[in-house]
């Protein structure tokens, strides 16, 4: 290697100018591949959604497709008075304030616990843990959907041992949505917590024992050096987190259907019934990017609030 | 698309699979951590009771599911769910085609990912960087936006109902990139120039030398494409319609919210079947699995 090297450098250092031009026409052949695929498949598609929002594009559209209507921001105003995606929007928003906190501070209490509450057996919490995430959210979606069942399901049964009468969890109007929930931190604690672990592992444990020495106590250190030094990489969690959570769709398709009275049905769901069910897809590309738009916000603040303070 | 930067400045750190012992007093006061063991473990039986439950319903006949008090395990094993969704449904052709779908999804995706990656990391052209902020943002655009588009597009090139519609529009990821470019800039660029001065073409080093040296990345993003395509879900189900081109988590769903939407059994078996090959390969790759995780997490 080092005999090799004092020339290469030389070479990098001064590019003959032949290998700018080998460099600029490798590098686009190589992402040629991608960036086609990009394009076609990704690119013209978010900009399409774009502009059929404004249009009233709908079934008869499917053969002519640029026969268009346009009717401005009237899919917009639509949707300001739709109660249907009203409550869709209510029921995204509720999934998203209660539960990405919920799934972030479980993720991070299980993260430290299996990082410096126990000595044996980490690699089994952290497979166990984990291990939802790596199945489809369908199968698991209709496993929760037995589970919860109010006569024949585990939960109600295992509430039944202890003397309980278990609710019909998923047929209640107000307990649905909770279950729905629940059922997504189940899914998605683990991918959460083995970030926040990686980070945890980061932390330099002098700064725990300086802090030790110094007298302060577990509290004490949790606050003033595992959160500060958590800082991006729970930002990183949080974003992830909320991103999932805002685009909800299989679980409630699976358990609920939406139901009952609407109290489970999420922005994705009711887009893909709009865009898909009842082929209004102007109007579905105009729910789409009220999503993209929230999305963008919801990170936006949180980078505000989490950024890395220097 | 900032988080990738600051995430990446703050905590580059390689991830240590397993903590060494802390020295010092935090590890010697373990006597108060009983109570962890006991929270974690509990947590543990919530997270794995499902699927052990789940097996064990999916040997049961009819009538011990329907059979109040319900049993626990089994009472008379029976692998009658299982042979009516291979006889009597079309589950075979739905697995044939979940795993075709993987396959094809994983393959395109380690061939053009890693070779945008290698231009990323490595050559100098024009357009690179706003290349590479275009990969970061697709990150955020949520996957119903390009729905109806993309289904317009896919029935004006008639490929409705075809698994060419699934696999071409996933057949180049934005994450895949992303790893591949951070695994491939590690790489010196010495051994590279060295090449070149011998007179290597550009595709040669990327085949030969770069992609051997790549392995961990590769298998890293062999592992997240393949679960990802396995267990998916909304765009199949938009652009399969039609009983035959089904995949497994389309086919399950169908089932379940259509008319054998009581039949626990056959519905417990299926999702057995669509559960159990990702939990069987994340049991034996799991360090794979959680450290690719860890490392596409942290650095972006």
């Amino acid at each position: 290697m080092s005999a090799i090297a004092p020339p290469a450098k030389a070479a990098r250092q001064a590019p003959p100018p032949n290998d700018v031009k080998r460099h600029n026409l490798a590098g686009w052949l190589f992402a040629a591949p991608w960036t086609l695929i990009f394009l076609v498949f990704m690119a013209l598609p978010i900009i399409a959604s774009l502009i059929l929002s404004f249009t009233n594009f709908g079934i008869a559209n499917l053969q002519n497709p640029f026969d268009l209507h346009f009717i401005g921001l009237r899919n917009y105003a639509q949707l300001a008075h739709d109660q249907l995606f009203l409550q869709a929007a209510l029921n995204t928003i509720i999934v998203v304030v209660i539960g990405v906190p919920l799934n972030v501070g479980l993720a991070l209490l299980i993260a430290i616990g299996v990082n410096q509450g126990v000595r044996y057996a980490r690699t089994i919490f952290r497979v166990g843990y984990y291990l939802p995430v790596v199945t489809s959210i369908v199968a698991i979606a209709v496993a929760w959907r037995f589970l919860l069942d109010p006569d024949a399901g585990l939960v109600n049964n295992l509430l039944r041992v202890v003397g309980l009468h278990g609710p019909n969890w998923l047929g209640n109007p107000s307990l649905a949505l909770p279950s729905v929930i629940f059922v997504v931190i189940w899914r998605n604690v683990g991918y959460a917590m083995i970030i926040l672990l990686a980070g945890l592992q980061g932390v330099d444990p002098a700064l725990y024992e300086a802090a030790h020495i110094d007298g302060a106590g577990a509290f004490a250190r949790f606050r003033s050096i595992t959160l500060p030094m958590m800082r991006p990489v729970l930002l990183f969690v949080s974003v992830i987190t909320s991103v999932g959570f805002l685009q909800v769709f299989q679980e409630p398709y699976v358990m609920t259907q939406g139901g009952p009275l609407n109290r489970t049905l999420t922005i994705s769901q009711y887009l893909i019934q709009q865009g898909f069910d009842f082929f209004n897809q102007g109007y579905a590309s105009a729910m789409a990017y009220v999503l993209f738009l929230a999305i963008v916000i919801l990170t936006l603040v949180q980078f505000r609030l989490l950024r890395p303070q220097t | 698309m900032l988080q990738a930067g600051s995430t990446e400045q703050i905590i580059a750190t390689p991830l240590p699979e397993e903590m060494p012992e802390q020295p010092g007093r935090i590890q010697k006061k373990t006597s108060t951590s009983w109570w962890v063991y006991v929270l974690l473990t509990l947590g543990l039986i919530i997270m794995i009771g499902p699927f052990v439950w789940m097996v064990l319903d999916s040997f049961k006949g009819q009538a011990e599911l329907a059979q109040l008090p319900s049993t626990w395990f089994p009472v008379a094993p029976t692998l009658g769910n299982y042979s009516n969704l291979f006889t009597q449904f079309n589950f075979p052709q739905y697995f044939l085609n979940s795993v075709i779908l993987a396959v094809s999804v994983t393959v395109l995706n380690l061939l053009f990912c890693s070779m945008l990656g290698y231009a990323l990391a490595k050559l100098k052209f024009r357009g690179k960087n706003a290349l590479f902020l275009l990969v970061l943002a697709t990150l955020m655009v949520p996957s119903t936006v390009t729905l109806v588009p993309l289904f317009v597009l896919m029935s004006k090139l008639q490929l409705v109902n075809t698994l060419t519609a699934v696999i071409l529009p996933e057949s180049a990821g934005a994450l895949g990139v992303f790893l591949m470019r951070q695994f491939m800039r590690d790489i010196p660029d010495e051994l590279l120039d060295a090449a070149r001065v011998d007179g290597a073409s550009e595709f040669y080093i990327y085949w030969r030398l770069v992609l051997p040296l790549s392995g961990p990345a590769l298998a890293t993003l062999t592992i997240l494409t393949f679960l990802a395509s396995w267990n998916d879900f909304i765009w199949p189900l938009i652009v399969l319609t039609n009983d035959q081109s089904y995949n497994l988590p389309v086919a399950l769903a169908t089932f379940a919210i259509g008319q054998h939407g009581t039949d626990y059994g056959l519905l417990l078996a299926g999702a057995v079947i669509v559960v159990m090959p990702m939990v069987i390969v994340f049991l034996l790759l799991q360090r794979y699995f959680t450290q690719g995780i860890a490392m596409t997490g942290l650095k972006g």
